[in-house]
């Protein structure tokens, strides 16, 4: 009586492609099944009664001003481009990094003087990113420093005193 | 006849997803604790009493919470994105969910060793970070769906600190995954059990966070950690006094608790992968107990028993470190207040990103130095590049200090200099009464 496929039959059937990765296969169906329960549930359990005044955006209690998808601070999207730049220039180390422990000396040295070489790209660009003020939020410092006139230092005749009466 | 557990074992999906349900199911208990830990916990810190009446202690509080809202009308706001809408909060889900996938959470010779990790893959690594970037999705989609301005800028905002932080986070893995020449989280864990600092007859652990690189990567990790969970003081993704709740502002019933669900799995899961990657992972203390009784015969029958439990119970010491890095999470969102935005930024981009990639490009070095000359060398060049960035630091200071001028003036002027005031608090009275009484 056949009760099930041998552990080596299976592997012969299934693609080699999966091979260890059944296991995020089967987490990643339970962690589906979960969220489908937690969008779904709630649907089918709650009340439904609909009113205009329910179904409108929330805007503090206000009547909503226009659409919600306008434009926005280019600064987000100058962060995602910086994002990739940089991510995938660490990316493209992973596969050494992960070599360069255990490899023979003599590859440790040239690959390391390679890596030095490829990691100073990473610094330039960084150190331009940086002094361009890409990534600055705070205005006062982004900004160049001739529209900051009237931020000039306070004279002592322009100080006055506060609270008190002679 | 075989019985159940032999088909189990003889089929390969089937054994996957008892794997994966005995590493989600802890978590999922563990889940409710944390929630009701958290409130109770800042109620002590804020000296009040959290919740207290639902079951004892109010242990059952989450659990009420989570049935309240199951049963709550879900509203479906005019305007929005249904698609996203509906995936965003499913999509939020699945990181915590699966980035436990390649966490080992027992040792290879215990008793549970089958069951863990659910897939030993050889990029486990670069899975983890690859989950974790999935949760921006959700973070995205969510603010965009709902047709709101809170939801909007809750999401943009909550995507530009992910990525910002996410930088930082895999630079400092990748520092781990150097230090230790593999991507397989199972043997960055196994190779902390050797001894410490590789010499002989040591019979403490080399955990990854007992080296200098270990530690700065583990802090560097651990702020980061905070950051891509949304907790605060990264919180600004949802900061209440400016974006309500950001960007699940829209979200009600069950749909708005897996946003919850998910911000506390996650942050069980990155601690257990943290854990792993820096504190150890499964093992107990980083104390060789077998080392120890042939060190010390007198400690034997402790140091065997101690031995016992750490093999048998590896589970219960990775989720135990879990929770306290929540714990860790609670006392920080109790102390700190909450960053802004510029400040956030310039923490992930211009303090994190520098130090973890300096990080890696040290332990490069260090890796060459020990194997072309010996650690001696490696030593010398440590403390040779800690001079320099010292002097490197206390120069930029003071140069910094010279050239800005403007906020100082700025400082100035948003003070509004007061004299007498200020003569009042120098000489220790009450301010207040200084304003009545005028010198």
């Amino acid at each position: 009586m056949i009760v099930g496929k041998t552990l080596r039959e299976e592997q012969g059937m299934m693609p080699k492609v999966f091979g260890q990765y059944v296991g995020i296969l089967a987490m990643l169906l339970i962690a589906v099944i979960i969220g489908a329960v937690m969008v779904t549930g709630s649907w089918l359990f709650g009340p439904k009664k609909v009113s205009s005044y329910k179904n409108a955006a929330y805007e503090c209690g206000v009547e909503p001003v226009g659409n919600a998808r306008e434009r926005f601070p280019i600064k987000f999207y100058l962060v995602g481009i910086l994002f990739i730049l940089f991510d995938i220039e660490v990316i493209f180390l992973w596969s050494w990094i992960s070599i360069f422990k255990h490899a023979t000396p003599a590859f440790q040295k040239f690959t390391f003087f390679e890596f030095i070489t490829y990691m100073s790209t990473w610094i330039i660009s960084y150190l331009y990113v940086i002094r361009v003020g890409a990534i600055d939020w705070d205005e006062t410092v982004s900004l160049d420093s001739s529209k900051l006139t009237h931020m000039s230092p306070i004279q002592e005749s322009e100080l006055e005193p506060i609270g008190v009466t002679n | 006849m075989k019985s159940v557990w032999d088909w189990i074992l003889d089929h390969q999906l089937a054994l996957a997803i008892v794997k994966a349900i005995v590493w989600i199911l802890p978590i999922f208990v563990v889940m409710p604790l944390t929630i009701w830990l958290e409130r109770r916990l800042l109620g002590w810190m804020q000296d009040r009493l959290g919740p207290n009446r639902v079951g004892p202690f109010g242990l059952l509080q989450p659990v009420a919470d989570g049935a309240k809202l199951f049963f709550k009308e879900e509203i479906l706001p005019k305007g929005i994105d249904l698609l996203s809408y509906i995936l965003a909060p499913a999509i939020m889900l699945i990181p915590p969910l699966t980035i436990g996938a390649v966490v080992p959470f027992a040792a290879p010779n215990s008793p549970l060793a089958i069951l863990t990790p659910v897939s030993d893959i050889n990029v486990g690594v670069l899975y983890v970070m690859a989950m974790s970037s999935i949760g921006a999705y959700g973070l995205v989609l969510a603010g965009y769906s709902g047709n709101n301005k809170y939801s909007l800028m809750g999401g943009l905002r909550a995507s530009a600190q992910l990525i910002s932080y996410e930088l930082a986070m895999g630079t400092s893995i990748a520092c781990v995954a150097m230090a230790v020449g593999t991507l397989k989280v199972s043997s960055i864990v196994s190779a902390q059990q050797t001894s410490f600092y590789g010499i002989p007859n040591v019979w403490i652990h080399n955990w990854t966070i007992f080296s200098p690189f270990g530690f700065l990567a583990f802090v560097i990790f651990l702020i980061c950690m905070v950051a891509e969970t949304n907790r605060p003081p990264f919180d600004l993704p949802e900061a209440e006094n400016e974006l309500v709740a950001g960007y699940h502002t829209e979200y009600s019933s069950m749909k708005f608790a897996s946003f919850y669900m998910g911000e506390y799995l996650g942050m069980l899961v990155f601690g257990t992968v943290l854990a792993s990657l820096f504190l150890g992972g499964y093992d107990f203390l980083p104390i060789d107990w077998k080392m120890m009784a042939l060190h010390n015969s007198g400690t034997a029958p402790f140091a065997n028993f101690m031995e016992r439990i750490t093999i048998d119970f590896g589970p219960v010491f990775l989720l135990a470190k879990a929770v306290g890095l929540v714990v860790f999470y609670i006392w920080i969102r109790a102390t700190l207040p909450r960053l802004r935005y510029d400040q956030l930024m310039n923490l992930g981009w211009k303090v994190l990103l520098p130090a973890a990639t300096g990080n890696l490009i040290l332990i490069s070095a260090w890796i060459v130095t020990t194997t072309q000359y010996g650690v001696g060398a490696g030593w010398g060049l440590v403390f040779a590049v800690f001079v320099i960035a010292a002097i490197v630091v206390t120069l930029y200071r003071r140069q910094k200090k010279q050239t800005s001028p403007q906020f100082e003036a700025r400082t100035i002027r948003m003070v509004q200099l007061k004299p007498h005031v200020e003569e009042a608090v120098d000489q220790g009275s009450d301010p207040t009464n200084a304003e009545v009484v005028p010198s």
